[in-house]
């Protein structure tokens, strides 16, 4: 995939950098004084309309926040916004009470340290073979994976695999199925593509075979990239939830999203405890429930957020410039 | 070139035992990773003949007997599939209009900020809905637009009549394109703000000699400059058009509203998971992965007589 004809090395790497640190484009000729009031009239429309983006964009997580520490009354009468209206601990307390919600929340960190690690081993390996360009086969390689991004199987023929590997009902069937993404193997791809190759040659002379250079000259170089990607594959199965819903029907084997999509439905008893305990007898599920569940399903992700940001970015970028 | 690489040129036309003496480690190190792909992509997509084949659950994989284009004609004269099929058009169709220009304009927008802190932590912000699970984005939806919620807190105190948006069928196209421009248009920009960083800057100041302000410096020096990018994306954006999202519309839709928003992925699953259809449902999640990639494909051709930018 080609995003840019104009490809020379100093370019991209100076692109990366910008968008990786957040720096600003060079201002152009002229600079600021010579601006014209029009345009310094826009810059301020400019500044305010992305202010109002940025809010819009939080505003959701702020309800979310409030509702966790309303009561479910006020939530109820529709008086939460952006503040908790009759502040309370009680949901927090009623959830994390709840063994059907940490035996999920287990799950799901099962499920997405096991699935990185499987997909990580998958991806890696795969894409050291195919950025070897004198490899024999290599474009049959490439081929192979990327025939893969344009056409796939669908639900049916992928439900009939599973069920026939007797996957169905063990983690296998929600770490399988998602265990290697093309884009992700592209990506790394042609970091492996970048690696200075004199260290890796000089390593052959040496005496080292193909294993030995990867596994003690690639690898260590390439700890951004495998970084990266471990971050891809996390985020990807801590948010799944579609592969538990279809090839899962033991409860205590459901991760945490799929446990929050039952309770979004409507359509669980196994939270029917801790709706009782913030004094909800009817089966339907108090939103101050909900939105608590939400809330510590979001944590883990906005802890690691600001650490993770810029090498999610950089992978894009990565991914996107060679392809 | 050192004198390895050109040992191992010249290896690549020696028979293939050389091949294997010198690379064989490589061949093995592909060997799981390309099983994987053999059982967890093409087996499925092989899997695809039990569209033709009458299937048994629980038996074979790929069907007992052949039965020919029974399935295919079945879904043809099934009007439901065409009534999903449009639907599955329009949502694609809206989507594709609204998220494909917004990140261009929001880029465009962060491009023109001068504070790097300030455009770090809009970026950072609008970014963010990006890493959510579509279930917390359709949980998140559903507070919203409750009848306790934001969108319905707004609407009575100017003195509107409480709307159950989510039950009602005229409603679902814009909460679905709603929730999709909040999720995607930020981490969207990400590619064209790489772009933006490459223009030449002698492009500017010629347009600047030249006498253009600032909105004609935007339409013919920075458009044209990320132009590569919108057209990759655009094609790779009409490519996966009909795969509308289809865990979203699981997640938000209801027997109320499949007027409008059942989808041919949904109408497909209920077919083939609940109603146990397996070899109609893979009909037609076969036809739709064919027009997939003859979209993919019709795309790419179009982009590389007219424009000469290509995927590949």
């Amino acid at each position: 995939m080609i995003l840019d004809p104009v490809k020379t090395e100093e370019r991209e790497s100076a692109r990366t950098e910008t968008i990786v640190t957040g720096r600003p484009r060079r201002t152009r000729p002229g600079g600021l004084p010579q601006e014209s009031k029009g345009y310094r009239v826009y810059l301020g429309f400019n500044a305010v309309a992305l202010v109002v983006i940025s809010a819009v964009t939080l505003y959701p997580f702020a309800t979310l926040i409030a509702q966790s520490f309303s009561s479910s009354g006020a939530i109820k009468a529709g008086l939460v916004n952006l503040l908790p209206v009759g502040f309370n601990l009680d949901t927090y307390h009623a959830v994390t009470n709840d063994q059907h919600f940490w035996r999920s929340y287990g799950n799901t960190v099962m499920y997405t340290v096991v699935g990185t690690l499987v997909a990580m081993v998958l991806t890696t390996l795969l894409a050291y073979v195919m950025s070897k360009e004198h490899l024999r086969g290599r474009n049959v390689l490439i081929g192979i994976a990327v025939f893969t991004m344009f056409f796939n199987g669908g639900i049916i023929p992928n439900y009939v695999l599973i069920s026939s590997l007797e996957l169905k009902n063990t983690m296998w069937a929600v770490i399988l199925p998602g265990a290697m993404s093309v884009f992700n193997l592209l990506v790394m791809k042609s970091f492996f593509e970048n690696l200075p190759r004199e260290l890796e040659e000089a390593a052959r002379i040496d005496g080292l075979g193909w294993w030995g250079i990867f596994w003690r000259i690639a690898m260590p170089l390439s700890k951004p990239v495998i970084a990266t990607m471990t971050l891809f594959y996390s985020v990807q199965f801590w948010n799944d939830w579609f592969s538990a819903f279809l090839y899962l029907d033991q409860t205590d084997l459901y991760p945490l999203s799929l446990h929050l999509r039952n309770l979004i439905a409507g359509a669980t008893t196994t939270t029917a405890e801790s709706a009782a305990a913030v004094g909800t007898t009817s089966a339907a599920i108090k939103d101050n429930v909900k939105a608590v569940t939400m809330v510590l399903a979001i944590i883990p992700i906005l802890c690691v957020y600001p650490f993770v940001q810029r090498h999610f970015v950089s992978g894009v970028m990565l991914g996107a410039v060679k392809g | 070139m050192t004198t390895v690489t050109r040992t191992l040129r010249r290896k690549a036309r020696v028979p293939w035992s050389n091949t294997l003496r010198h690379d064989g480690v490589l061949y093995a190190m592909a060997l799981v990773p390309i099983a994987y792909l053999v059982l967890f992509r093409y087996v499925p997509m092989i899997g695809n003949v039990i569209a033709f084949r009458k299937f048994r659950p629980g038996g074979n994989i790929l069907g007992e007997e052949w039965v020919g284009l029974r399935y295919i004609s079945m879904f043809i004269n099934d009007p439901t599939f065409w009534h999903v099929f449009s639907n599955t058009a329009i949502l694609g169709g809206l989507t594709l209009l609204v998220c494909f220009p917004l990140p261009i304009v929001l880029a465009l927008m962060l491009n023109e900020v001068r504070k790097k802190a300030f455009k770090g932590v809009v970026q950072s912000i609008t970014y963010l809905p990006h890493f959510l699970s579509i279930v917390i984005v359709a949980g998140i939806v559903m507070q919203l637009l409750s009848l306790e919620g934001t969108v319905n807190q707004i609407i009575t105190a100017m003195g509107g009549e409480k709307i159950p948006f989510l039950q009602r069928p005229e409603w679902f196209r814009t909460i679905y394109v709603g929730s999709e421009v909040w999720q995607t248009v930020g981490w969207g920009t990400i590619l064209y703000l790489a772009a933006l960083t490459t223009i030449d800057e002698s492009l500017y100041e010629a347009a600047r000699i030249d006498g253009a302000g600032r909105l004609r410096q935007t339409w013919h020096v920075t458009l044209p400059g990320i132009r590569p990018t919108m057209i990759t994306l655009l094609i790779l954006n009409i490519g996966t058009f009909l795969n509308v999202g289809f865990e979203k519309v699981l997640l938000l839709y209801m027997p109320l509203t499949y007027e409008t928003a059942d989808v041919i992925s949904t109408y497909l699953y209920r077919v083939g998971l609940v109603s146990n259809n397996l070899s109609y449902a893979a009909a037609i999640g076969l036809f739709q992965a064919c027009i997939g990639l003859v979209m993919v494909l019709s795309a790419n051709l179009i982009s590389r007589r007219t424009v000469g930018a290509s995927l590949w």
